[in-house]
C-alpha cells in the first residue's frame, strides 16, 4: 500500500467499529485505512463525529463498551494487535504506544502527585528501581519544559496551569520511550497562546526520540505546521491520504478541497470563507454510495450507487470516483448537489 | 487547613447550640420540672419555693445558659419513670450501645466497601446482579423485620444464637464490656448484623455508583492508556477517588447507626441507651428524651467533624484551597 | 368524525387540545421512559404489586373477610389459629389469627391502608413544606434563604427516624394526661406530622438548587422585566423544572415513610393499639415466635417488606430512567 506498507509502524486496514443499540448495530467506523511510518507525524483531520478519536481508541484497545471492533485489522510493528487480550494490549499501551488525550485538566488523577503518576508509569513498563524511576521522571519533566522539575515532583495536578499539565501528560506518554504516540486533540482544550508551545514541545521531542505521532485534530493549522502526511476522515472513513503540502494545496477529494478552502489565509482578501454546503451524515444515516455524495458539487449517479475505494488522485490518494476510469462513463447527475442542498 | 477547621468547628458549635435550645425547650416547657421533682402532692407554697430555688423564675436566657452549663457537666435532671439521675442511667447504658454501634459499623464498612467495589468493577457478572438485587431487598427491609427474621432463623429455628440481652459482661472501670466474653460475642452477632445491614446496603450501593462514575473519568481512561495494571487502576486510582463521597455518606451512616440502635435494642432487649430512650418516649419521660437528643447530636456533630478531617486527608485540593483561604484571609 | 364539520369554525381549540393530548400520549408511550419500563419485567411486577396494594387498601372494606378492630366480632375461641393450610387452621381465617382472635389477612389489608394513608400524607406534607421553602428560599435569597438552609442543615445532622421519634415523643409529652392523647385520629395526625417534618430538608435542598439554576436563566430575567409577578414565575417556570427530582425523592420517600410508620408502631409509639397496623401486629407477634405462632409476625412482616420493596424498585427505576448519566 502506497509502497510504505513494509515500513509502516502502524497499519490500520479496513477497520470497522460498531455500537450495538436497541435499534440494531450502528456503524461508527466504516472501514478505515491508514498507516503511520516510523518517525513520521501523521495528521488525522475531519469534522467532529468523523471517527478520528474512535480510530485512535480502537487502535489501542480502549473503546468504551459496548462499542467494539467489528472487522478489519490493526498491525503494529509487524504484529497484529487487534484481538489481543486485555493484558497483552496493556503491555503495548504506555510502553510502545503512548497516548495523549484532549483535556489535560482531567487527564491527571487529582489525588496523586505528578511524581507518583510518573514513577508509577515508568516502573510499570521499565525495570527500574524507585530512585532510577524518580531520576527519569525528573529528566522527562525537564525535557517537556517544566521549570525546576525536581522540586515539582511532589506537586498535585491542580497546582499546575493547563499548559503545564499538558506538558506533564506528554511526559507521561513518553515515560517508556514509545515508538508511537497517539495524540487526540492535544491542544483543543488549551488557550490559543499555549497551543503553539505544546505542539512545539511535542514535535521537538518526537523528532529527538524518533517517535512517530498520530496527531488527531480538527485544526488544519496545527496539521499544516506539524504533520508530514495527512489522512482526511469523513463519516467513519479515510477519504484522502497524502503529504501535507499536497493535501493543503492540491487536494484530490472534493471534501478535502472544501475543507482546505476554509482555512483563512493571511493577506488574501476574501469577503467570506467558503463553506461546504450541508452537514456530515449522522452515524447510522450514512448513504449507501459515497458518504459525501449529498454534499458534493461533482456528484454523479455512480457516486450514489457505489462506494469508492482509495485510488490515485492528483498527487494524493483519495476515495473519489473522479479518479476512476469509470468516471467518464457515468453521466453528471442533473442538478447535482444544488438540488439536495 | 486551619481556617477550614475553625470554620467547621464553628458550624458544629452552632448546630449543638440549636439542638441544646431545642432540648432546653423540651425540658422546660414540655414537661413540668416541678412535678418531676416533687410529685403531685406538694403544696402551692412548696412549688413556688422550689421554683425560686431551681431558678425557674430567672430570665429565659439565664435559664438556658444554666442548662447548657449543666449539660456540659452531664447534669440532665431526674428521670420521671426511674426516679434516678438521667446521667447515671445514661452512663450505665452507654457501653452497651457504643459496643453494638462499633461492631455494626465495622461490619457495614468492611462488607459495604468490599461488595461495592466488587459490583462496580464486575458490573455485568451474575454475582454482582445477585448482590445488587439482595441489597435492594436489604434497603427495603425495616430494621426490626431483619431482627425478627434473624431471631426466627438463628434463635427459634437453629437455636444457635441468643435472641436477647448482652450475655456475660466484664467490668473495666466504669465500662461494662461484652466483647471480652464468649457469650458476649455470641449475643452481639444478631443485633450487630441487624443494625449494620441497612447501612451496609447503603454503603455498598454508594461505593458501586461512585466506582462506576470514577471509572468513566478521563484520568482513569488516561491511566489505562498509560498501560497501568488493572489492579493499580482499580484500587490505586479509582478506589481512592471514590473515597471522598464515600467518607461523607459512610460517616453520616455511622451516625444513623446510633439512631437505629433504638430499634435494634428494642428488638433484642439490648440494655443500651436506645432502649432507655424509647421507654422515655413511651412514658413521656422528658429528661431522658432531652438528654438523649443532646447526646445524639453531640455524637453526630463529632462524626461530621471527623469526616471533614478525613476529607482533607484524602483530597489534596481541599488542603491547598484551605491554605490559600488562610493566606488571603 | 361527524362532529368535526360542525365545530369547524371554532376548531382552533378543541381538536388542538385533543391533538396535543394525543400527541403527548403518543410521545409518552414512545418515550425512553416508557420503553425502559416495558423492557424491565422487575419494574412492571413492582408496579403491579404497588397497584394491588392500592387496590386492596381502597377496597379493604369489601375485600377483608373480617373487621378485626371491632371488638364485638372477636372471640377468644378463635385466637392463635394457624393459617388455613396447616392442621387446626380455618379457611375463614386464611392467614390465621393473633392472640386476640383477629384475622391476620384482614388486619394486613386494613393495616396496609393505614400505612399508605399515613405514608402518602406524610410525603405530601414534606413535599409541600420542602418544595415551598426550597423555591421561595432559592428565589428570594437573603437572610430568609440562610435561615431555611441552616435549619435544613441542623435537621439533616440528625437521622430522620430520630427526628420523627422526637417529634412524636414531644407531642406525647405535651398532650400527656389530656383527652386528646387517647384519641386515635389525633395520634395519626401526630404521626403524619412527625414523619412528614423529618423529610422536608432534602426536598428543600434539591428544589432550592434547581431554582437557583432556573433563576439565572435569561427568560426569568425577561419575565421580571416585563413585570410578571414572582409567584407566577415560580409557579409556571421554576416549579415544573424541579418536578423530576422531587418525583424520584418522593417515591423513595414513600417507602421510607411506610417503614418509619411501621417502625414507630413497632416501637409502640406510632399508631395506637386500637387501630390496625402492620408494625403493631409484628410487635405483638414477636412474643409468640418462641411458642410457635410464627404467622402472627411473619405474614405482616412479609406484607410490609413486599410493599416497601415494590415502591423502592419503582423509585430506583425512576431515578435511573430520569437520570441517564447513572445508567
Amino acid at each position: 500500500m502506497n509502497g510504505g506498507a513494509a515500513r509502516a509502524l502502524l497499519d490500520v486496514r479496513d477497520l470497522k467499529v460498531g455500537l450495538p443499540t436497541r435499534r440494531g448495530p450502528l456503524a461508527i467506523l466504516n472501514g478505515v485505512d491508514l498507516h503511520v511510518k516510523e518517525g513520521e507525524v501523521l495528521g488525522v483531520v475531519g469534522e467532529s463525529g468523523a471517527g478520528k478519536s474512535i480510530t485512535g481508541l480502537a487502535v489501542i484497545g480502549l473503546l468504551e463498551p459496548p462499542a467494539r471492533i467489528d472487522g478489519g485489522e490493526v498491525w503494529f510493528d509487524g504484529a497484529r494487535i487487534d484481538g489481543l487480550s486485555g493484558d497483552e494490549l496493556r503491555r503495548i499501551r504506555g510502553a510502545r504506544i503512548g497516548v495523549i488525550f484532549q483535556d489535560p485538566l482531567t487527564s491527571l488523577n487529582p489525588l496523586y502527585t505528578i511524581g507518583f503518576q510518573l514513577t508509577e508509569t515508568i516502573r510499570t513498563h521499565m525495570d527500574l528501581g524507585a530512585d532510577a524511576a524518580e531520576k527519569r521522571a525528573v529528566e522527562l519533566l525537564d525535557e517537556v519544559g517544566i521549570p525546576a522539575a525536581a522540586s515539582r515532583l511532589g506537586a498535585y495536578p491542580h497546582e499546575f496551569s493547563g499548559g503545564m499539565r499538558q506538558r506533564v501528560v506528554i511526559a507521561l506518554a513518553l515515560c517508556a520511550n514509545p515508538r508511537l504516540i497517539i495524540a487526540d486533540e492535544p491542544t483543543t482544550a488549551l488557550d490559543v497562546s499555549i497551543q503553539a508551545q505544546i505542539i512545539g514541545v511535542l514535535k521537538r521531542l518526537c523528532r529527538e526520540h524518533g517517535t512517530a505521532v498520530m496527531l488527531i485534530t480538527h485544526d488544519m493549522g496545527v496539521i499544516a505546521e506539524t504533520a508530514d502526511r495527512v489522512a482526511v476522515m469523513y463519516a467513519g472513513r479515510v477519504i484522502e491520504d497524502g503529504t501535507v503540502a499536497e493535501v493543503v494545496r492540491n487536494a484530490s477529494h472534493p471534501y478535502s478541497h472544501g475543507l482546505m478552502g476554509s482555512i483563512p489565509t493571511i493577506g488574501a482578501r476574501i469577503g467570506r470563507l467558503p463553506q461546504i454546503r450541508g452537514s456530515m451524515p449522522r452515524v447510522g444515516a450514512v448513504p449507501a454510495g459515497c458518504a459525501f455524495a449529498p454534499r458534493c458539487p461533482e456528484v454523479r449517479d455512480l457516486c450514489r450507487a457505489e462506494r469508492p475505494v482509495m485510488m490515485d488522485g492528483k498527487a494524493t490518494s483519495a476515495a473519489c470516483w473522479q479518479y476512476s476510469p469509470r468516471w467518464s462513463d457515468t453521466a453528471a447527475a442533473a442538478g447535482g448537489a444544488a438540488a439536495d442542498g | 487547613m486551619f481556617s477550614y477547621l475553625v470554620n467547621r468547628v464553628f458550624q458544629a458549635v452552632g448546630v449543638l447550640l440549636v439542638v441544646a435550645l431545642l432540648s432546653f425547650v423540651i425540658f422546660n416547657y414540655v414537661g413540668d420540672p416541678i412535678n418531676n421533682m416533687v410529685g403531685q402532692e406538694a403544696t402551692l407554697e412548696d412549688r413556688e419555693e422550689l421554683r425560686e430555688r431551681l431558678g425557674l423564675n430567672d430570665s429565659v436566657l439565664v435559664q438556658f445558659l444554666r442548662f447548657v452549663a449543666n449539660a456540659a457537666e452531664g447534669e440532665f435532671g431526674i428521670s420521671y419513670q426511674f426516679q434516678r439521675k438521667v446521667s447515671d442511667l445514661i452512663l450505665e447504658r452507654m457501653p452497651a450501645t457504643l459496643e453494638l454501634v462499633f461492631v455494626s459499623a465495622v461490619i457495614a464498612l468492611a462488607a459495604g466497601i468490599g461488595l461495592g467495589v466488587f459490583t462496580g468493577l464486575r458490573r455485568d457478572s451474575w454475582l454482582s446482579r445477585f448482590v445488587l438485587t439482595v441489597s435492594l431487598v436489604g434497603v427495603s427491609l425495616p430494621t426490626f423485620v431483619i431482627g425478627i427474621l434473624l431471631i426466627y432463623i438463628f434463635s427459634v429455628g437453629l437455636e444457635w444464637l441468643p435472641s436477647f440481652g448482652r450475655g456475660d459482661t466484664v467490668r473495666i472501670g466504669d465500662w461494662d464490656s461484652g466483647l471480652l466474653t464468649g457469650s458476649g460475642w455470641l449475643a452481639i452477632i444478631l443485633p450487630a448484623i441487624t443494625l449494620g445491614l441497612f447501612q451496609l446496603t447503603i454503603i455498598l450501593r454508594l461505593v458501586r455508583a461512585e466506582m462506576l462514575e470514577v471509572l468513566r473519568t478521563d484520568y482513569i481512561k488516561f491511566a489505562r492508556a498509560r498501560g497501568l495494571s488493572r489492579r493499580a487502576i482499580n484500587f490505586g486510582h479509582a478506589l481512592k477517588n471514590t473515597m471522598v463521597p464515600v467518607i461523607t455518606i459512610a460517616g453520616l451512616q455511622i451516625g444513623t447507626l446510633i439512631a437505629f440502635s433504638i430499634i435494634t435494642e428494642t428488638v433484642f432487649q439490648w440494655p443500651g441507651m436506645g432502649l432507655l430512650f424509647i421507654q422515655g418516649v413511651e412514658f413521656a419521660d422528658v429528661p431522658i428524651m432531652g438528654a438523649y437528643l443532646l447526646l445524639a447530636a453531640i455524637a453526630f456533630v463529632a462524626i461530621n467533624l471527623i469526616v471533614d478531617l478525613l476529607y482533607a486527608a484524602v483530597d489534596p485540593r481541599l488542603r491547598v484551597s484551605a491554605q490559600r483561604g488562610k493566606g488571603t484571609a | 368524525m361527524t362532529a368535526r364539520p360542525a365545530t369547524g369554525a371554532t376548531s382552533g381549540t378543541a381538536p388542538g387540545t385533543a391533538g396535543r393530548l394525543l400527541g403527548a400520549l403518543y410521545r409518552g408511550a414512545d418515550s425512553d421512559l416508557a420503553y425502559s419500563f416495558r423492557r424491565n419485567p422487575v419494574v412492571v411486577t413492582a408496579a403491579i404489586v404497588t397497584l394491588l396494594y392500592f387496590f386492596g387498601a381502597a377496597f379493604a372494606d369489601w375485600l377483608a373477610p373480617h373487621t378485626p378492630f371491632d371488638p364485638s366480632t372477636l372471640s377468644l375461641g378463635d385466637a392463635e389459629k394457624p393459617p388455613a393450610w396447616i392442621e387446626g387452621g380455618d379457611w375463614s381465617y386464611v392467614l390465621g389469627t393473633d392472640n386476640q382472635g383477629r384475622d391476620i389477612f384482614s388486619t394486613i389489608l386494613y393495616g396496609s391502608r393505614l400505612s399508605l394513608i399515613v405514608g402518602f400524607s406524610a410525603v405530601i406534607f414534606s413535599v409541600v413544606l420542602g418544595v415551598g421553602l426550597g423555591v421561595t428560599s432559592g428565589y428570594f435569597g437573603g437572610w430568609y434563604e440562610s435561615v431555611v438552609m441552616r435549619a435544613a442543615d441542623v435537621q439533616l445532622t440528625l437521622p430522620s427516624i430520630l427526628v420523627a421519634l422526637m417529634v412524636d415523643g414531644v407531642a406525647r409529652a405535651i398532650f400527656a394526661g389530656t383527652d386528646i392523647k387517647t384519641d386515635a385520629t389525633f395520634a395519626i395526625y401526630v404521626l403524619i406530622f412527625a414523619i412528614g417534618i423529618s423529610a422536608w430538608p432534602q426536598y428543600a435542598r434539591v428544589v432550592r438548587s434547581a431554582t437557583l439554576v432556573e433563576k439565572s436563566k435569561d427568560y426569568v430575567a425577561a419575565a421580571r422585566v416585563i413585570g410578571i409577578p414572582s409567584w407566577r414565575i415560580m409557579l409556571r417556570h421554576v416549579l415544573p423544572n424541579t418536578m423530576g427530582p422531587v418525583l424520584v425523592i418522593g417515591t423513595i420517600d414513600l417507602a421510607l415513610a411506610v417503614i418509619t410508620e411501621a417502625t414507630l408502631s413497632f416501637l409502640g409509639v406510632g399508631i395506637p393499639p386500637t387501630q390496625p397496623s402492620l408494625g403493631t401486629l409484628i410487635r405483638v407477634g414477636q412474643e409468640f415466635l418462641f411458642s410457635g405462632q410464627w404467622w402472627i409476625t411473619l405474614f405482616p412482616a412479609l406484607a410490609l417488606v413486599l410493599l416497601v420493596l415494590a415502591v423502592n424498585l419503582l423509585g430506583d427505576w425512576l431515578r435511573d430512567a430520569l437520570n441517564p448519566k447513572l445508567r
